[in-house]
């Protein structure tokens, strides 16, 4: 037997007949219909189970605002858990599981939490479980936690991707209800740049659930004819199966497009999703309302839902949710529910309504009462009735239509903060004064509950909104419709009633907020936070209402002055991926790379990430096993002759002006105002708070010009810094900076040998008497072309850094590749060149750690007395110049075969081991191959005055412990001989 | 957000590089006698208005000029957009 | 009332006619000896040890809205105290030593759950400073592991080791850390003092101090003039609105900084992890819940609301390190203001107002404080000196050059 429950018509296709499984068994559906509408054609109301009790559940909604319906959807790396089945497409071959139970959905063994739930009423777990102490982690928390959560990720790698884009327009709807659609035309004919988004896959919203006529048409088929003419503009675009899930400043709102969730996997080359980014002018919010519920004994099980959605099953998806329904009301609109299903053939047990003066019918049986409780285990059976004269009835049904009223859609409206406002009229929050700027907003979202209203409020906002814009809109006119008043008699739970749910998912019932109010969470967000009411995936869209009439009435207040707690985005849940996009795997970061990198990949470099550049870390010959021996190697070989390394990575600045003197002046703590033409300087950059920023070497090539070069990973900061020095301290100056770390290709070329190598390359005398140490200037490379050569050394030997245009950096490698082959030229990486570094007590990113004061760093004495620079000033705090003030030194090993870990701190020799007998930290460390053992550099207090002090070095976190000296931090060379040789 | 850039027009906050209170620009004197309680109050104390508020960014991915935006901290409402160089000039500062 | 697994059960028996309010809403008297400005974490639990362990009495604690609606409310409920500086350590690892009897203290579940923090490393720059790091934290008596990607692989398989932009080059763990049921901490805290007499008055904002000659003798409030011999503020991210009431400006920014949570997930992860490549952090909730966060949106804001740019690059952190969560769904975020100070460490110190104390500048770190900003500050409003852990937490740090800088930034609140 297929589809038991399938009605004729809807907007469902039945030529179309599409195969699924829900938890290993098949049914049949059409396009058109939901995951749900297609389980309630084939009679299955049980869909899943709630959070904490396990209780049995079915599809509370024909929408996003689904609390109970949430499925595991899919298989494998695309499985999707707490999907909803009240939004989810149809398509052939849908697999879909039940979540959240142990055994089967009919046999969940955790439903007897529901047993027990007396004794898990709201908070419970706040007030027991605390001994002893060590069995929370131990024995409760996993239990509650292997209960909690509700479906479950693959933990595969997310096979689709996603897109991100901007789009921009004049005037964005959300919504393609009645309000939405006429705000549309009305844009859409004057010309204004439309998006119209809607986050069902067809649009019309009401409309297509409703049987009343627009003009000549049925709703649906107005939408359909007006979703048509708003195709033909070029001017609109139609963004359905799109989610706008967040208003964010100045006019930006964030949406989701669902481009091939209707699908079993996406198309070639498209994404599963995208994330517009939507800049507009002006936004006309018609995200129309959603039913509430009534709160009543065991008004939970399957086949209760809310009259709007039994309407939607039955006239758009053309199914009855079972073949005898009841309604429970407290307004009209349980009546329109009635007339529905009966004129469909759907057999009405009786329209329960508390108001005594509810409208009659002679179609069924209109009662006066409540509804007091109901029966069936993993299903409705019965509903029993209190009516007004005190005696009771019990109906037979299989579904309940609950009719409460209707909440606005306010979301979006309070994304910025604003709060609603109570209305009396229709008993519920409507926009309040303070809408996110540029936001209007229409129809049953702005508490226009008529059909009529709707397409009033859409034209009437937009004109405004468009008029704004200086857009002339054009009078049209509209069809006639339903314009209803709201009758209702405001009523949110049954007397007495205990057990009566008010959020589904989390199973919060009218008792928890008793409690929650006896115990004193009487603020509303006490309330959600004590009772978990509306935190659940729906966030309270169907709950929080009922939950705030039961708080003002426990506490004497009104709605309004409970108040409500924040709307929050996403409006519905969001896949985080995408909200990455394409910036997952490689693709996390861009990848930057330097013009000798293909070069580097021949020679088999090993490479290393730093920032967002790939630099060759070493570059293993055949016959080498460990990283070491590369690195061992090249900085051997380039002591002894020649070695070469890509320094392209380091900032580059051009400063050029009359006053860049003046300017560097200003930006180094050291002077620059007498730096001869064609001559380098060390630079030390302070921050204004006196800490070191950055080092490096500006080089002056002309009167007005200079080279300033930074480290790696502060070439954007430095440049930051110096523009911000220049804009906004001294604007006057004359002096103009621009980044020209990717205009130069730059190598260091260092060694005994570097002169020789040079001299077959660089077009120029290079000897030392023409181009002596610290020398800088413009020159030309292989017969002409255009190069800058600074004659400065990182590596402590004679050394060069050589620059030509990015363009002709793998050709300045390569070039300098086979001039060096006679001096067994050895390319080195990043390794070998801070093992150089550090041989030669160099500070890098270790030692310039932003907490390191030129003092610390033994350059105490190039802070300028003589002048103003940045950092000058407060660098002389006393807490910075203490006499024990961290200094940097050398740290080696007693025993040659001991190591000296970077992070290893240093202790007395003789002294306590721990934190308060803290003397300092190695930074840095390496083998030194030129030396035969371990070294360091670090910082150790009065550093400079304790040469030759033996001491402790210590890591506990890594077991080391071992005996040291500290010595100079210059282990090569300290002369500096080679450098000038 | 959107920055009304004065010489590009309407640019995304996301290509600017925020640094905060735009009396940074009003760096002191150092050869004052209170030269060290003045740095310690430009480089320390601020104002952290609720409400508006004038602030540097710096159009990193863009022109790289320092701007100094006027925005009011509780609502994000941007109200005014200055090149920072013309906001020194105009509080005294030159070489 | 003392709550217990036997008055959960008797109550349940009997209809739970007998819960009581967690606290009294009392209404305010005319003067009181100490008065907390501020009822989240740090108020409430400076309340609670000044009327445990420093016996004072006649205390209040005033907050303008509800209870536990700041920070503490809307954090990502994380506990630790790998830090690095002598600054901060001992302050931390007091921390994690308060929160480890805190239930039984209090008694009120917090649902603290050691089930450790993982800080991922990805160069060797980051190794070296997490080994400085994890040492200091071990010669300041707290826990600390170095585990290599291998270790990580098999506790974390999910994890991104395979395709990753920045691959995973070993961690440090520290396994004592975990998280904490956040509202429950001001819960509990709000009942521990409110029985020991506190009077918590809620609804209550104080709209200026009555300082005369240099002394601060009250508060005006919302509910009228409260007197008091001390007043210590505790308001984090309103803390240059309160304190420029008194005519001081203070080293401090106020920053919105956002959170996320996922919908409720099967449990996925054990312990908190957090990306050394990008700013990303993330837990799971006992009710299944991911719990993540990543970097503030980087400008001054009172707003409690950020914005998409910083969405994105936080769920791009993540998805570069879990790559798996592609298809969970994020259900909410939320923002919450920052009380950024200048060096990233806090303040618990007199002002130059007597009789008027101060507590702040936490940044996004002052969730896991709770307990020992509330007992330092407990000391200080007591006895008038600092805790022997808070002693570097003083307003002048920053004249003298003192400053306690863990991510060496400087002076710029938002990069702290």
């Amino acid at each position: 037997m297929s589809q038991v429950n399938r009605l004729s018509g809807g907007q469902i296709d039945t030529g179309q007949t599409l195969q699924f499984k829900f938890d290993g068994k098949s049914f049949t559906g059409h396009t058109g219909d939901t995951l749900a509408s297609a389980l309630l054609a084939n009679g299955v109301r049980l869909m899943g189970r709630s959070f904490k009790y396990h209780r049995p559940r079915g599809a509370l909604t024909a929408g996003s605002e689904e609390p109970n319906a949430l499925v595991e959807l899919r298989s494998g790396a695309r499985q999707e858990p707490n999907t909803r089945a009240t939004t989810t497409e149809l398509f052939d071959g849908l697999l879909a599981n039940s979540q959240n139970k142990l055994g089967s959905l009919k046999f969940d063994l955790l439903s007897i939490n529901d047993r027990f739930s007396n004794f898990l009423s709201a908070g419970f777990y706040y007030k027991t479980f605390m001994w002893p102490a060590a069995f929370w982690e131990k024995v409760y928390e996993p239990i509650i936690r292997n209960a909690a959560g509700l479906g479950s990720l693959s933990l595969q790698d997310d096979p689709d991707v996603y897109d991100k884009g901007f789009l921009h327009c004049d005037l964005l709807i959300i919504g393609a209800g009645p309000a939405g659609l006429a705000a549309a035309l009305t844009a859409g004919r004057a010309g204004a740049d439309v998006i119209l988004a809607d986050e069902d896959f067809r649009m019309g919203g009401r409309l297509n659930s409703e049987t009343f006529a627009l003009g000549d048409h049925s709703g649906a088929d107005w939408a359909d004819a007006t979703v048509a003419e708003l195709a033909a503009l070029p001017n609109v675009r139609l963004m359905a199966r799109t989610t706008v899930i967040g208003a964010f400043d100045h006019g930006i709102y964030g949406a989701v497009e669902r481009v091939s969730d209707h699908l079993p996997t996406p198309e070639a080359n498209k994404p599963r999703q995208i994330l517009w980014r939507i800049y507009t002018k002006r936004t006309v919010l018609a995200a129309g309302a959603i039913e509430r519920p009534i709160a009543f004994e065991n008004n939970d099980r399957p086949g209760i839902m809310l009259g709007s959605a039994l309407r939607t099953y039955a006239n758009r998806f053309a199914v009855a949710a079972d073949k005898r329904v009841a309604i429970f009301t407290n307004n009209d609109d349980g009546h329109r529910t009635a007339a529905d299903l009966h004129a469909r053939g759907v057999k009405i047990a009786a329209v329960v309504d508390v108001r005594p003066d509810a409208p009659r019918s002679t179609d069924y049986e209109v009662l006066h009462g409540e509804v007091v409780n109901t029966k069936g285990r993993l299903g409705l059976t019965f509903a029993e009735v209190r009516l007004g004269d005190g005696s009771t009835r019990t109906l037979e049904c299989g579904a309940l239509g609950m009719s409460g009223g209707w909440n606005p859609n306010v979301h979006m409206t309070c994304h910025q903060r604003g709060r609603p406002t109570w209305n009396n009229d229709i008993a519920a929050f409507v926009p309040g004064g303070e809408l996110p700027p540029g936001m209007s907003v229409a129809g049953a979202a702005n508490g226009d509950l008529s059909t009529a209203g709707a397409l009033t409020g859409g034209v009437a906002a937009t004109t405004a909104a468009l008029k704004e814009l200086g857009f002339k809109t054009k009078k049209h006119t509209l069809p006639q419709t339903e314009d209803a008043p709201v009758n209702l008699t405001p009523y949110w739970y049954v007397e007495g009633c205990k057990r009566a749910w008010l959020d589904q998912q989390n199973d919060v019932t009218v008792k928890d907020v008793q409690l929650s109010h006896q115990e004193g969470f009487r603020s509303v967000e006490h309330l959600k936070r004590y009772t978990t009411l509306g935190m659940a995936t729906d966030q309270g869209k169907t709950s929080n209402m009922g939950g705030l009439a039961i708080m003002a009435e426990l506490a004497g207040k009104t709605i309004p002055e409970v108040g409500t707690t924040i709307f929050r985005p996403p409006y519905t849940p969001t896949a985080i991926g995408v909200l990455a996009g394409r910036h997952t795997g490689q693709d996390f970061h861009p990848k930057r790379l330097t013009p000798s990198h293909k070069w580097a990949t021949e020679q088999g470099a090993v490479f290393v990430e730093v920032g967002n550049w790939l630099r060759a870390q070493w570059f293993p010959r055949a016959g080498e096993t460990t990283w070491r021996q590369s690195v061992d190697r090249e900085v051997l070989a380039t002591r002894k002759s020649v070695g070469v390394c890509d320094v392209t990575t380091l900032g580059k600045i051009d400063v050029q002006g009359a006053d860049a003197a003046a300017f560097l002046n200003k930006v180094y703590c050291n002077g620059f105002a007498k730096l001869a033409v064609g001559k380098t300087r060390y630079g030390l950059m302070l921050r204004e708070d006196g800490i070191a920023m950055d080092d490096g070497t500006a080089g002056r090539l002309a009167e007005d010009h200079f080279v300033v070069t930074t480290t790696t990973a502060n070439a954007l900061p430095v440049y930051r810094h110096m523009e911000f020095v220049r804009q906004c301290l001294f604007p006057d100056m004359d002096v103009q900076l621009i980044s020209t770390t990717e205009a130069w290709a730059q190598y260091a070329v260092a060694g005994p040998n570097s002169r020789k190598l040079l001299e077959k390359i660089v077009d120029q005398d290079i000897s030392n008497d023409a181009f002596p140490f610290m020398a800088c200037m413009n020159t030309t490379v292989c017969g002409g072309l255009r190069a800058r050569l600074f004659r400065i050394s990182f590596s402590g030997e004679l050394a060069y850094e050589i620059a030509v245009p990015t363009a002709y950096g793998d050709a300045l490698m390569r070039k300098i590749i086979e001039a060096g082959a006679e001096f067994d030229v050895t390319p080195y990486g990043t390794e070998a060149l801070g093992v150089m570094r550090i041989e030669k007590g160099h500070a890098a990113g270790n030692e310039l750690n932003g907490t390191t004061t030129a003092l610390n760093l033994g350059m105490g004495r190039m802070v300028s007395k003589a002048k103003d620079s940045i950092g000058s000033k407060l660098s002389e705090r006393e807490g910075l110049n203490t006499a024990d003030a961290l200094a940097q030194v050398g740290i080696k090993p007693i025993d040659p075969n001991d190591p000296v870990p970077a992070g290893a701190h240093l202790m007395k020799a003789d002294g306590p081991v721990d934190a308060a007998h803290d003397q300092g930290y190695a930074t840095s460390a390496c083998f030194s191959p030129n030396l035969g053992h371990a070294i360091a550099i670090g910082f150790l207090k009065d550093g400079a005055n304790r040469m030759g002090e033996k001491m402790r070095l210590v890591s506990p976190l890594t077991g080391v412990d071992v005996n040291v000296e500290i010595v100079s931090a210059h282990f090569i060379d300290p002369e500096g001989e080679r450098l000038r040789a | 957000m959107i920055i009304e850039h004065p010489l590009l027009g309407p640019r995304d906050s996301a290509e600017f590089t925020y640094m905060g209170d735009a009396r940074l620009i009003d760096r002191p004197d150092a050869s004052s006698e209170t030269a060290a309680r003045d740095f310690y109050e430009y480089g320390y104390l601020r104002e952290n208005p609720a409400g508006w508020h004038d602030e540097l960014w710096f159009h990193e991915a863009g022109d790289r000029s320092w701007l100094v935006v006027t925005r009011n901290t509780l609502t994000h409402e941007i109200s005014k957009v200055e090149m920072a160089r013309d906001v020194a000039r105009s509080r005294g500062r030159s070489k | 009332m003392r709550y217990s697994g036997f008055k959960v059960i008797k109550e349940a028996l009997t209809g739970h006619k007998g819960w009581k309010p967690a606290w009294r809403d009392p209404e305010p008297q005319a003067h009181y000896d100490i008065i907390i400005i501020g009822g989240g974490g740090h108020g409430l639990a400076t309340a609670y040890y000044l009327a445990k362990e420093y016996k004072q009495k006649r205390i209040a604690v005033l907050e303008k809205g509800w209870i536990g609606g700041g920070n503490v409310g809307r954090n990502t409920t994380i506990i630790r105290s790998n830090y690095l500086l002598d600054g901060n350590e001992p302050f931390y690892e007091f921390s994690l030593k308060l929160w480890e009897g805190l239930e039984q203290d209090f008694n009120y579940n917090a649902m603290i759950s050691q089930r450790g923090i993982l800080n991922l490393i990805h160069s060797d720059a980051q190794r070296d400073a997490f080994v400085r790091r994890g040492n200091a934290m071990m010669l300041n008596g707290a826990d600390a592991e170095m585990l290599t990607t291998e270790q990580i692989k098999k506790r974390y398989p999910f994890l991104n080791t395979e395709d990753a932009r920045f691959p995973i080059k070993g961690g440090l763990a520290q396994h004592r850390g975990g998280t904490v049921r956040h509202d429950a901490v001001a819960w509990g805290y709000a009942r521990g003092a409110d029985s020991r007499g506190v009077d918590i008055i809620q609804n209550c904002e104080v709209t200026g101090f009555r300082i005369e000659n240099g002394k601060c003798l009250g508060v005006e409030t919302s509910r009228g003039f409260i007197g008091a011999g001390k007043v210590g503020c505790a308001v984090a991210g309103s803390s240059s609105r309160l304190m420029s009431k008194a005519d001081m400006r203070l080293p401090m920014e106020s920053h919105v900084l956002q959170a996320f949570v996922s919908e409720g997930l099967k449990p996925v992860l054990p312990g908190v992890i957090t990306f050394g490549a990008g700013h990303f952090y993330c837990s799971q909730s006992d009710k299944g819940g991911l719990v993540f966060g990543g970097d503030l949106d980087g400008y001054n804001s009172y707003a409690q609301r950020g914005n998409l740019p910083v969405v994105e690059d936080v769920c791009e952190g993540g998805m570069a390190i879990l790559p798996a969560i592609g298809r969970a769904r994020l259900l909410r975020m939320w923002g919450g203001i920052m009380d950024m100070s200048m060096d990233g460490s806090p303040i618990i110190d007199r002002t130059h107002i007597d009789g008027l104390y101060f507590n702040g500048g936490w940044c996004y770190g002052g969730f896991k404080a709770t307990p020992a900003s509330g007992f330092c500050f407990a000391h200080l409003l007591a006895k008038d000196e600092p805790h022997p852990t808070a002693t570097a937490y003083r307003f002048n740090r920053f004249e003298k050059g003192l400053m306690i800088d863990e991510k060496g930034m400087g002076n710029q609140p938002n990069l702290h």
